[in-house]
């Protein structure tokens, strides 16, 4: 079993994602340890991409704060060197194709691999475009995340048979950010998934609160937090890691 | 498996959330395409509303004044709506009825393919939404009256450069958000597949027609074909019928800008490397980290930092040869068409006119090019006399 999947064996899983380097990859390098320790399972790194069509305003926004602090793929291969020194936390990179297939897609992987990085999320490959990245992926031990949307359908098979790590189960239709509802009926494509594959599967995309975070871990075996925690970073800066933590402990709590 | 490549170029790269909705549209293409009933409506609305065949017209004056090949222009301008973006508007708006959709949504640059599609959808009675880049709003504010007047509603994107592409990543986000009644009427040549394919279909009826008016007037072929390229649409809507024709040589003019060896420019074939962005595989203006450029270039339809897959595949095969064109040329060639010929030509098609003029005067004179004058110039007029330092009130 990958050091992702494991990550699920021992109850609900937690997964926050931030976006590298928003404000500065100095905090991120405090606050990927800091939520570890308060109960993060595993935890979404994202490299910032100029123009991220799978995000909502608030993660669009914290890329753009990134890129303007100077944030490359460089430093922050450099960056995760560093926390990896300080934690043993599974790390998932989120970004776009382009910024991965720019950079080398067989270096980029390689040297991801290199500084302790498990898993890979990219939105906009899906299932028909994956060869660009599965073979490296294989060839250096990394798990390539598959997503499922609530118009997979019957494409849903298809793309759980050949999942590795977790299967990213996107919530609702649209872009990320927080919602008030989700109306999705989950629980029906979760019974597929694991019908076709036994896999863990985790639900991301709008979830924010405590209450949300409870009642999606029924149907799934993780919960992805993302818009919340970055609206806490843009909110407190460099003073976010606090207010993260005890967010995290709060999310973490609700599920346990 | 990956479909719908034009060699290393094209691919399907969105997100899951669309994938369902591209391979439905796939489907009904494939149907549609084949339909004669289909192809016959779309016939009779080009013939009975858009204005076609649109005219092959004979430049004698600008011919005469250059002194070398002899210039024919593909006058796309004088479809209804003023350029060619209807061709392709009216081909999916009657696809997204015929799949059941009752709303449309576009990205639009000038404004030209938001005009042309808020028009096809007033005319087949769908909702319509036009999501513009801010920039553009205030250089085309006359195009979002217009979409307005259609019916449709236009959204200002503030996002990013404010400007085309991200009119993109804005409509390609709606479009996540509603896909069940929602066409995305794609512009250009660009995109997911089927879309690449899909426009390039709708808009070669521009180069059949060409075919015939030219052999009827010349009896052969041109030599070569001029065309603008943003995205591509109206380029290759000329080029494909002769791709097959190895005598007849093709030339993409891309935006210069204020110059390629300035960072003030959207040419994405002379500076641009491969990339995957905006669903395909294709060459686009960026950095070494792979983050999208912005691009700049006074035609705000030529303002994109990337290129459709089949013309990156044919500047690959040295099919078509891809030149660069700046402001100021572009500028001096709407006026030189404007004076030589009484037709004011879009700024866009105006960087053709631009670089048809530095070589057919080394052309023979029994050789024929035909420049695709994709649009007319009435939008741009108000811009020009801001660009020559001239204050006037749209």
């Amino acid at each position: 079993m990958s050091r992702v999947a494991d990550v699920f064996s021992k109850g609900k899983a937690f997964i926050p994602f931030i976006t590298a380097g928003d404000p500065h990859l100095s905090v991120t390098e405090e606050l990927i340890p800091a939520m570890a320790e308060a109960g993060a399972d595993l935890i979404e790194i994202g490299i910032p991409f100029s123009d991220p069509v799978a995000e909502g305003i608030v993660i669009q926004e914290a890329d753009a704060r990134a890129l303007l602090a100077g944030t490359t793929t460089d430093k922050i291969f450099e960056s995760v060197k560093r926390i990896r020194m300080k934690t043993s936390v599974p790390l998932a990179f989120m970004t776009y194709l382009n910024p991965i297939f720019v950079y080398g897609s067989e270096r980029f992987i390689k040297n991801a691999a290199e500084c302790g990085i498990d898993a890979l999320i990219v939105p906009d490959m899906p299932f028909e475009e994956k060869e660009e990245l599965k073979p490296y992926c294989n060839q250096y031990g990394i798990d390539l995340i598959s997503l499922i949307a609530p118009t997979s359908n019957e494409r849903i098979r298809t793309i759980a048979a050949e999942a590795e790590g977790f299967v990213y189960c996107v919530s609702s239709m649209g872009v990320t950010g927080v919602r008030k509802e989700i109306t999705t009926n989950l629980g029906d494509m979760i019974s597929l998934v694991k019908e076709t594959k036994n896999i863990p599967c985790a639900i991301g995309f709008g979830i924010s609160t405590p209450e949300q975070a409870a009642e999606m871990s029924q149907y799934a075996d993780g919960v992805i937090v993302g818009s919340a925690i970055v609206k806490l970073a843009a909110r407190y800066g460099a003073d976010c890691i606090e207010p993260i933590c005890s967010y995290v402990r709060e999310m973490k709590a609700a599920i346990s | 498996m990956s479909k719908g490549r034009f060699g290393q170029h094209g691919g399907q790269f969105v997100p899951e959330t669309l994938m369902n909705a591209v391979e439905e549209l796939l489907a009904a293409y494939e149907k549609y395409s084949h339909d004669e009933e289909f192809q016959k409506e779309l016939q009779t609305l080009h013939e009975t509303y858009t204005g076609r065949p649109s005219l092959l017209y004979y430049a004698e004056k600008m011919t005469k004044d250059l002194g070398g090949a002899k210039i024919y222009l593909k006058r796309e301008d004088l479809n209804h709506t003023g350029s060619h973006k209807i061709n392709n508007a009216l081909g999916q708006v009657l696809l997204a009825k015929k799949m059941g959709k009752t709303r449309v949504i576009a990205e639009t640059g000038a404004g030209q393919h938001g005009v042309a599609t808020a028009t096809a959808a007033a005319l087949m009675g769908m909702e319509c939404e036009i999501y513009m880049g801010e920039e553009d709003t205030e250089r085309q504010a006359l195009n979002v009256f217009r979409m307005e007047l259609l019916g449709a509603k236009v959204h200002p994107v503030t996002s990013g450069t404010r400007t085309l592409k991200d009119a993109v990543n804005e409509t390609m986000r709606e479009w996540t958000n509603r896909v069940e009644d929602t066409h995305y009427v794609l512009g250009s040549v660009m995109g997911p597949h089927p879309f690449p394919t899909i426009v390039r279909d709708f808009q070669s009826i521009i180069g059949k027609e060409v075919r015939s008016q030219i052999l009827k007037a010349e009896g052969k072929l041109p030599d070569l074909l001029i065309a603008c390229v943003g995205g591509g649409s109206n380029a290759m809507g000329l080029f494909y019928e002769f791709l097959e024709e190895p005598s007849v040589k093709m030339i993409g003019c891309e935006a210069a800008g204020h110059g390629i060896d300035t960072d003030q420019h959207a040419a994405t074939i002379s500076k641009g490397t491969l990339g995957i962005f905006h669903g395909m595989k294709s060459y686009f203006c960026q950095d070494e980290y792979g983050q999208i450029a912005p691009v700049y270039s006074i035609s705000a339809g030529l303002d994109y930092p990337g290129i459709g897959p089949e013309h990156a595949n044919l500047h690959d095969s040295g099919r078509a040869q891809y030149v660069p064109v700046t402001d100021n040329e572009a500028v001096e060639a709407f006026e030189y068409l404007s004076r030589m010929e009484g037709i004011i030509p879009a700024i866009e098609s105006s960087h053709a006119i631009a670089h048809a003029r530095k070589i057919a005067p080394a052309m023979g004179k029994d050789q024929i090019i035909v420049i695709n004058l994709s649009g007319r110039g009435d939008k741009d007029v108000a811009a020009i006399a801001r660009y020559k330092g001239v204050q006037i009130y749209e």
